[in-house]
């Protein structure tokens, strides 16, 4: 117990010392709050439209402007990261659960078990996903929970490749063995031994496929393939601003930079996560 | 040698024969008919359309009529554009979005690498930290930002090249393979340059240095071969993300290739080109895993035994 709390304890400190992890850190929890605190936080209505006022440029009433049907760009921005940073959340979960079971099963039973689970693993590797989330999205509608189960369910290979490989190497390690001979059952290994040391990897990895998962979200959107009106996601805000950024280019820059400096945080954030819970893989 | 690769190919054909199944079975799954946003036609019209598309026929029947097709390479007719094939559709798209492809991994594999083995060789200074940042910067945007925002300054302020289109205009394809390029570029520096790194450490690297060599052929002659292994390993998952890629670039450059096809026919639920593209689509990413694979078969002898 001991021991495992100074681990935790290291890694914080060698995450606290990664200045730019700490700026992404900061920025991602500014944007989590903002987003959860929207509709207090948002000077006005994100839908309300007001077509006399159209698109204006930036101003003191309304920070960002507003877009063509007269919206506040500021407060769309604002409602746009809650959809945005929620297709993040749930679908890495989504990919963390199916990743994390699998690769615990193919790794701790080993064998020919093993060999057939990561068979699929390369197969499934090779495989144009994007086309099939656009297939799906196709045939079953746009649905905003299908886009979570679809993306989520093509983003668990590499996690279950991680997983897998940690549980192996935990595996042969002598106190798991005389564990294994004591007659520790299946659940006490796991909990006791495996658990706690694949806890890490898992983060780190997750942390590095939210930016990845929202990529995908807004490049769905951004086709006009995934979150569909009147909801809005920085992907959308972005079709909508390449559509009128000839005349109005604050509708494009102002999502375009939030999504570009969100992302930004994510890898720095997840990258300096990484080198702190395990300092022998470098970032690069 | 020649049984690995032999092997790899034995596994790619039945996954791309599973794939276009799983397709095949995906799209009927579909609800409604191809034909139900039309407006109502005649019952016997109905029967007739169906009776041209074989929609009249048991479902298995379909299936192995679409697949004894689909190994001649007919993939049947498109159900938006009657009277044109999909088959023939993919091959007015496939060459622009080819060369569009090509011009964006030529644009990628020369900056990438240059910008990698620079900042490699010269580490922990400004011309590591400065493409390294760039790159970084080039990872997180996005192509449907990066895009928008070159037409913003290059076409629509500063008037210097043509926004749209393809072959039209002198130029035009300057943009668009930039675009599409750009990512890549960034995840080939980075690439290029950790698996430089690890080769200039190496044993023979200091061998090739102490028998006198001067830098740059230590470099050329010794460092490359080995430094580049993770480049083309990622040259066949690339071509997966291009295609992907290709999808926004020609939205939005409105250039006539098959991902701009294949998006229009996602929105026109035009099922039998959405069938037939994404089982080219994905064979043609099946060839380009087994290319890069081999190709690192060749490259990298040592894994040669883990293949």
């Amino acid at each position: 117990m001991n021991q495992e709390s100074s681990l935790w304890s290291d890694a914080w400190r060698r995450l606290l010392a990664n200045k730019a992890a700490v700026a992404g850190g900061i920025i991602l929890l500014v944007l989590i709050f903002l987003a959860i605190f929207a509709p207090w936080i948002a000077p006005h209505s994100y839908s309300y439209q007001n077509l006399e006022l159209g698109a204006q440029p930036p101003s003191s009433k309304f920070l960002l402007g507003t877009d063509t049907l007269g919206r506040d760009l500021f407060s769309r921005i604002l409602y746009g990261a809650r959809v945005s940073l929620l297709v993040g959340f749930v679908a890495t979960s989504v990919a963390l659960v199916i990743g994390v079971s699998w690769g615990i099963v193919a790794g701790y039973f080993g064998g020919r078990i093993d060999s057939v689970m990561m068979r699929i693993v390369d197969v499934l590797y090779g495989l144009p996903f994007i086309i099939f989330i656009i297939l799906l999205m196709v045939i079953f509608g746009r649905n905003i929970w299908l886009l979570f189960g679809a993306i989520g369910a093509v983003e668990w290979l590499t996690m279950a490749r991680i997983v897998r490989g940690q549980v192996l190497t935990i595996k042969t390690q002598e106190y798991v063995l005389a564990a294994q001979a004591m007659g520790v059952s299946n659940i006490q290994m796991f909990r006791k031994h495996i658990y706690p040391n694949i806890l890490g990897p898992i983060a780190v990895y997750a942390t590095l496929t939210i930016p990845q998962v929202m990529l995908l979200e807004a490049f769905l959107s951004f086709l006009g393939l995934g979150i569909q009106p009147p909801m809005s996601s920085w992907g959308t805000l972005i079709r909508y601003g390449v559509e009128s950024m000839e005349e109005y280019s604050w509708l494009l820059i102002y999502p375009g930079l939030t999504f570009t400096l969100t992302l930004f945080a994510l890898n720095f954030f997840g990258d300096g996560l990484r080198d702190a819970l395990d300092p022998k893989i470098s970032s690069d | 040698m020649l049984q690995v690769i032999l092997k790899r190919i034995a596994i790619a054909i039945p996954v791309i024969l599973i794939v276009a199944s799983l397709t095949f079975f995906l799209v009927r799954m579909a609800p409604g008919g191809p034909f139900d946003a039309e407006k109502v036609v005649p019952p016997q019209v109905m029967k007739n359309l169906n009776a041209v598309y074989n929609l009249d026929a048991p479902l298995i029947i379909q299936y192995r009529d679409y697949m004894l097709n689909l190994v001649q390479g007919d993939f049947g007719p498109s159900f938006r554009y009657p009277g044109r094939s999909v088959t023939e559709m993919i091959f007015t798209g496939l060459p622009v979005t080819f060369e569009l492809a090509f011009y964006a991994i030529i644009v990628a594999m020369i900056i990438g690498s240059l910008a990698g083995v620079i900042a490699a060789v010269k580490r922990n200074t400004l011309l590591d930290y400065v493409p390294m940042t760039i790159a970084m910067i080039g990872i997180c945007m996005p192509t449907f930002l990066l895009g928008p925002l070159l037409v913003l300054y290059f076409g629509i302020y500063l008037e210097a090249l043509p926004v749209s289109g393809w072959s039209s205009l002198p130029g035009d394809k300057i943009l668009p393979s930039i675009t599409l390029g750009a990512a890549y570029a960034a995840y080939i520096a980075r690439l290029s340059r950790g698996g430089m790194l690890e080769t200039l450490s190496q044993d023979y690297i200091r061998t090739a240095r102490a028998k006198g060599l001067p830098e740059y052929q230590v470099i050329i002659k010794h460092a490359l071969q080995g430094g580049l292994v993770p480049v083309v390993s990622f040259l066949g998952p690339a071509v997966a993300g291009l295609i992907g890629g290709s999808f926004v670039v020609e939205t939005i450059f409105q250039i006539p290739g098959l991902g701009r096809f294949y998006v229009e026919a996602a929105f026109n639920r035009d099922y039998t080109m959405i069938l037939g593209t994404t089982i080219f689509f994905s064979t043609l990413i099946i060839f380009f895993n087994l290319l890069s694979d081999i190709a690192v078969l060749l490259m990298n002898p040592r894994a040669r035994s883990q293949m």
